[in-house]
């Protein structure tokens, strides 16, 4: 076998099993060093030299999240352009806006959460996009409640990549209990089940479930209900296996039993483990949709327009779809899905439980009170 | 003339430094002071103003203090009484043909980085690593992996090469024949040892101890992975102020905070042991 494409594979292997989980990658920059290394190395990744010559220059560096791309997609990204992809993989919506903060240009494309982009757009950090470069983007194909934060003054600054939920997975062989509510995981994890529970290392989703308990909004700031929640998380912490966001590898092994998850992680443990199911509690929780955007400060501009009109492409679209779990927004895409795929219940929860779910809003980002009740949960 | 220019040449060989210092020190240690005087702007980062609200704030990451302030410590400790022993055995037992070989095998660790180690760490620790083999003898229950426990285990192996070479150093420079002269006059092995060589290392000791315990001050790899986001240093809580709440103003005065306790810490370290009197006691000896 060709030692390069063994390379490729065993690389491939420990993403997909444990290395490249979100806070490793995100924490450590090795994302940005394998990033650096496929850049710098060209041959060792087995791709074509970079044309220099071409109109789109020969890189483009993205900022997204783990285990979110077909990584077959982006390599004929850059066979059919020469531009090579500098894959950045973050932890947190939070520490992303914090790069691009910090200043300099760190990312040309970057894909963000909803309830982030007001914040974006108000801090001068991206632009309204220039549509005519995007034909892959047609608005009519997407239900307007993705797109809604997108659109700022009739002007479109980010166009939707996947949408999904934040319910929490079970392992059935080790919880016997029939798992529905956001009550019963803090409940068990408090009794039955302590030491077994992995709670997010993020703030919006950590508190936003703790809030669900007592049945408060997903996204409250009041000071009172966000008190009752942080007396939850402290009560809770010392039966928790761990605060993290990297938490697959733990539910694999055995580690943990119950984990906050995300559609897509809950699509992949399910497809590898079927006795690990997905819930999203009755009582409600979080709906989003993650966009594409390019922030102001982006270097490579045309490329960066490129790869997302690449990879909103319905069949580019399908097969990262089809990778990692995460339901796409674009009616073309899904025309392209198989039926199993469109009726699977992780990735298209029933009515009645999409019903009460809410978008992240905006304040809980900057909210200096949410910070804290993290921060407090953390250091207690 | 002659003196002018080695003076002109002493200049010239510390500019690199003293530009470098103050450009990638100094300077941004100033930027850091400023911004702790700071107000949070309402999108996050940094609004210019002069208050001291973000040292009133402190007591909020007083556990992270705690935390770090007692496992810097044992984790130092714990690193010391690993690695004085085969500091020891590699200066004065091993012989000399083979001491290269284990030298090498000291540093060998560092080839790879120091991230992927501890990762690797998550897993011996992990349900699947030595709680199961721990099981299969017999012991059942054990929980090692985001304790503290797991953490402490995680420094002492990742900060042991750094107090073996400083102590291993200093104990091959000890004098043979003041070892013999011990023994000549009756000391026994372990006498000698208390008197003679114990303090003629403690230079080494004292280094490596010192190296240790700052770079164990900012540690946050090792809480974040080996303990599971349950065990909160203080660099825990300057990366979660700077990359997820966005709050310069307090990450800065958390951050100048951790310097001074740090620069106290140090100096009375120093001054304890590297006493004047002391150090000619040991030279007279």
């Amino acid at each position: 076998m060709d030692p390069r494409k063994k390379f490729i594979e065993t690389l491939n292997s420990y993403k997909k099993g444990s290395i490249s989980r979100r806070e490793f990658l995100g924490k450590t920059g090795l994302g940005l060093a394998t990033a650096v290394m496929a850049m710098n190395m060209p041959g060792l990744m087995g791709l074509r030299q970079a044309n220099a010559a071409s109109k789109l220059g020969n890189r483009v560096s993205l900022a997204t999240w783990p285990n979110y791309h077909d990584p077959e997609n982006l390599k004929k990204f850059t066979e059919k352009t020469g531009v090579h992809i500098q894959h950045n993989v973050f932890g947190s919506n939070e520490e992303m806006l914090a790069k691009v903060q910090a200043g300099g240009s760190p990312f040309d494309v970057m894909v963000i959460t909803n309830y982030t982009i007001s914040t974006y757009v108000k801090l001068g950090l991206l632009e309204p996009l220039d549509l005519s470069k995007l034909p892959n983007f047609i608005e009519a194909n997407h239900e307007q409640v993705f797109i809604g934060e997108a659109k700022i003054g009739g002007k479109i600054y980010a166009v939707p990549k996947n949408w999904g939920t934040t319910g929490y997975v079970v392992n059935t062989k080790k919880i016997k209990d029939k798992m529905t509510t956001w009550k019963q995981f803090w409940d068990l994890t408090i009794t039955k089940y302590s030491g077994r529970t992995i709670v997010h290392d993020y703030q919006l989703t950590a508190i936003g479930n703790a809030l669900k308990y007592f049945g408060y909004s997903f996204n409250s700031i009041d000071p009172k209900e966000l008190a009752e929640a942080e007396k939850l998380m402290i009560k809770a912490k010392p039966h928790l296996f761990a605060i993290s966001s990297d938490y697959q590898p733990a539910m694999r092994n055995g580690d943990a039993w119950m984990s906050i998850c995300w559609t897509g992680d809950g699509s992949q443990l399910h497809r590898d483990m079927p006795e690990i199911q997905y819930v999203l509690g009755k009582e409600g929780g979080e709906l989003w949709t993650d966009f594409f955007a390019i922030p102001k400060s982006a270097e490579h501009l045309e490329a960066a327009y490129a790869l997302t009109n690449f990879l909103l492409d319905p069949a580019v679209n399908a097969a990262e779809v089809k990778k990692h779990g995460y339901p796409a927004t674009d009616k073309l895409t899904n025309k392209l899905l198989p039926k199993e795929m469109l009726d699977d219940p992780i990735m298209y929860p029933a009515k009645e439980l999409l019903d009460p779910l809410e978008f992240g809003a905006a304040a809980t980002l900057t909210s200096p009170l949410r910070a804290e009740v993290m921060a407090r949960f953390k250091a207690a | 003339m002659a003196k002018k220019s080695s003076s002109y040449v002493t200049t010239l060989l510390l500019a690199p430094m003293a530009i470098w210092m103050t450009a990638l020190l100094i300077l941004p240690i100033l930027v850091v002071l400023v911004y702790s005087f700071g107000e949070l702007a309402e999108m996050g980062g940094y609004k210019p103003a002069f208050t001291l609200a973000q040292y009133a704030n402190l007591p909020a990451r007083l556990t992270a203090f705690k935390n770090t302030l007692v496992l810097a410590p044992a984790g130092t400790l714990a690193a010391f009484l690993i690695a004085y022993p085969l500091a020891y055995y590699l200066a004065r037992t091993v012989e000399p043909r083979r001491r290269m070989i284990l030298l090498t095998l000291v540093i060998v660790p560092f080839w790879t980085s120091f991230l992927i180690r501890t990762y690797a760490w998550m897993f011996i620790l992990g349900g699947r690593g030595i709680p199961a083999l721990l099981e299969f003898i017999g012991i059942e229950g054990v929980r090692l992996l985001n304790t503290p426990t797991a953490v402490l285990i995680g420094i002492v192996y990742g900060y042991l090469p750094l107090m073996v070479f400083p102590i291993f150093v200093s104990l091959e420079k000890v004098d043979e024949s003041l070892l013999e002269a011990s023994n000549d006059l009756g000391a026994s092995p372990v006498r000698t040892f208390l008197q003679v060589t114990l303090p003629l290392s403690l230079p080494g000791v004292a280094t490596a101890c010192m190296i240790v315990f700052i770079l164990l001050m900012g540690e946050f790899l090792i809480p974040a992975l080996l303990g599971g986001g349950k065990v909160f240093f203080i660099g825990n809580a300057l990366v979660d102020l700077f990359l997820q709440s966005r709050n310069w103003p307090f990450g800065s005065a958390v951050a100048i905070t951790l310097v001074v306790v740090m620069l106290v810490i140090v100096s009375l370290y120093m001054r304890m042991i590297f006493k004047p009197g002391k150090t000619q006691d040991v030279s007279m000896i």
